[in-house]
């Protein structure tokens, strides 16, 4: 691991033409660039590895239980508070224009569209974004990705691959659990101050929904899910300062991630808005 | 033991040395931790490398199995030169070569038999009833039994480093490198894990590399010795020998 580390850096160095002692660029700047380099040999590595057999379906449907359906319980509760949440504090608003009857689409639309999609991959990125980069980071740590390496076996393959694919196939389905219950959150909200029957309210909120909705926001879900696996995955897999270091992965793993959701976010909003809008 | 299962069908009797170290050098930054280093393992040996904690003897083994990539120097083991195989080719010779951490290296997420079944993933030609029979023949060998589908975290810290062992032999390695076997163990249990390195040694007829701080493991295991001193072999003989040595230096590891 240090030695691809030292392999790159050295590389940048040269590619700069920064060979002397005396030429050093700031050691920030190589620092990041080094980073830049690494990730994106772990990217490819990813990629390589995914393709190649032999495949590790046990492991993946492990990783997929242990992403997917332990966060159940966690994206059901926040969607049925969130869902509820927005459609109380929207609720007056409307009800000046005596829009009220607006208020499933409105909220459907939100939901589906935006607030479903990233508030299940911020409390993934928190989660499982912290789960996986101290688990990789204590195997690190205690040397048992090493014990894999000398038994001949490939570590990345078993570790790595199974769970960014898991990340990247849960994401959407948690996502579409969570819009579900943030839907059934909101006809709750709706009938604190009314009488709305399951079918009128599902029937309003999905008559405004179309396919230029859904789809695009469960595209976005797979790149977070993938954004989440990856990055958790390079800070504990390259965890290297003992102990502390399964703080920090665990740490910075949570923040890349949640930060990527965000810029991932916007990119989709502005690409959609191009094509689509 | 029953029916044994053939790891490696393509094992070639070499003769002689089984690891070759010339001129090895690795630096760390400005730290220069091997100085070229030469040392030869012979076949069927137990060699014990001593030395200050800082002096590169877990260093040294790292590079042995590659993962640490050494900046000057040659490393031929088993008659292959390390430093010029490819992934496929390393993963190859690992598999010849098993490596005790010092801290065991366990994976603790998974049952012991999933430990032991980890490093056969790679063997496709063994099916699964075999997987179990080597499992069994494993955890046998090493003294371990009923422990089966504990979790690692259940197990005393003599047996961790029993089972650590068995996942090792699992494979049946040509050569054992040991780092640290007996750290942190109680003296007796400390001595039984000494003598089942020999048990094994005389058994499987592995040739080995045994870096230790404990001059207890080394009376019991060592058939040579050699005491690293700043990244340089500074002495070698037996344990006889250099327990006698009149350097003060060397010495002084005995007293």
């Amino acid at each position: 691991m240090k030695t691809l580390m030292t392999a790159v850096s050295a590389n940048i160095t040269t590619a700069l033409g920064l060979t002397s002692s005396k030429q050093r660029i700031p050691s920030l700047l190589h620092r990041f660039l080094t980073g830049v380099a690494m990730f994106a040999l772990f990217t490819g590595r990813y990629f390589v590895e995914l393709v190649k057999p032999p495949y590790e379906f046990r492991e993946l449907v492990k990783q997929s239980y242990r992403i997917g359906l332990q966060s159940l319980p966690l994206v059901g509760i926040t969607g049925f508070i969130m869902g509820l949440v927005l459609t109380v504090q929207t609720r007056p608003t409307l009800a000046e224009f005596g829009a009220e009857s607006w208020l499933p689409a409105m909220i459907s639309v939100s939901i589906v569209r935006e607030i479903g999609p990233v508030i299940t991959a911020l409390i993934c990125a928190g989660k499982v974004g912290s789960s996986i980069g101290a688990e990789l980071a204590s195997m690190r740590v205690t040397e048992q990705i090493d014990a894999m390496e000398v038994s001949g076996a490939n570590p990345f393959k078993y570790i790595i691959v199974t769970r960014v694919l898991s990340a990247t196939l849960m994401l959407p389905i948690l996502t579409v659990f969570n819009d579900v219950i943030s839907m059934l959150g909101s006809l709750a909200g709706v009938n604190i101050h009314g009488d709305v029957s399951f079918s009128l309210f599902f029937g309003q909120a999905f008559a405004q929904l179309s396919f230029t909705d859904v789809l695009p926001s469960l595209i976005k879900t797979i790149f977070f899910g993938f954004s989440i696996g990856l990055i958790a995955c390079y800070q504990g897999y390259y965890s290297n300062k003992g102990t502390v270091g399964v703080g920090q992965a665990a740490n910075t793993a949570v923040v890349l991630t949640s930060l990527m959701v965000f810029i991932i976010d916007m990119l989709v909003v502005q690409i959609t808005s191009l094509f689509i809008y | 033991m029953g029916k044994t299962y053939n790891i490696h069908p393509s094992d070639d009797a070499d003769t002689g040395v089984v690891i070759r170290i010339a001129d090895l050098e690795k630096s760390f930054g400005n730290n220069d931790v091997l100085k070229g280093l030469s040392i030869d393992l012979n076949k069927g040996e137990n060699l014990v490398v001593l030395g200050k904690s800082g002096s590169g003897k877990s260093v040294l083994i790292k590079c042995l199995v590659g993962l640490i990539q050494p900046d000057k120097g040659s490393l031929t083991v088993l008659g292959e030169d390390i430093l010029s195989l490819d992934n496929d080719g390393m993963n190859k010779l690992r598999r010849r070569v098993g490596f005790l951490f010092q801290s065991g290296a366990l994976y603790d997420s998974m049952t012991v038999t999933e430990n032991l079944l980890f490093p056969l993933r790679e063997s496709k030609n063994i099916d699964q009833h075999a997987r179990i029979q080597l499992v069994k023949e494993a955890l046998g060998n090493v003294g371990l039994s009923d422990v089966e589908h504990k979790m690692p975290s259940e197990l005393s810290g003599g047996m961790r480093k029993r089972l650590g062992l068995a996942r090792t032999l699992i494979l049946k390695p040509e050569i054992m490198l040991y780092d640290e076997p007996t750290t942190g163990l109680d003296p007796i249990t400390s001595r039984e894990i000494s003598e089942l390195m020999m048990n094994i040694q005389k058994e499987h007829k592995t040739s080995s590399i045994i870096i230790t701080h404990d001059m207890a493991c080394a009376k019991i295991t060592a058939n040579r010795m050699v005491i690293l001193k700043d990244g340089m072999v500074a002495a070698t003989g037996t344990y006889n020998e250099l327990e006698s040595s009149t350097d003060e230096w060397v010495h002084s590891f005995f007293s």
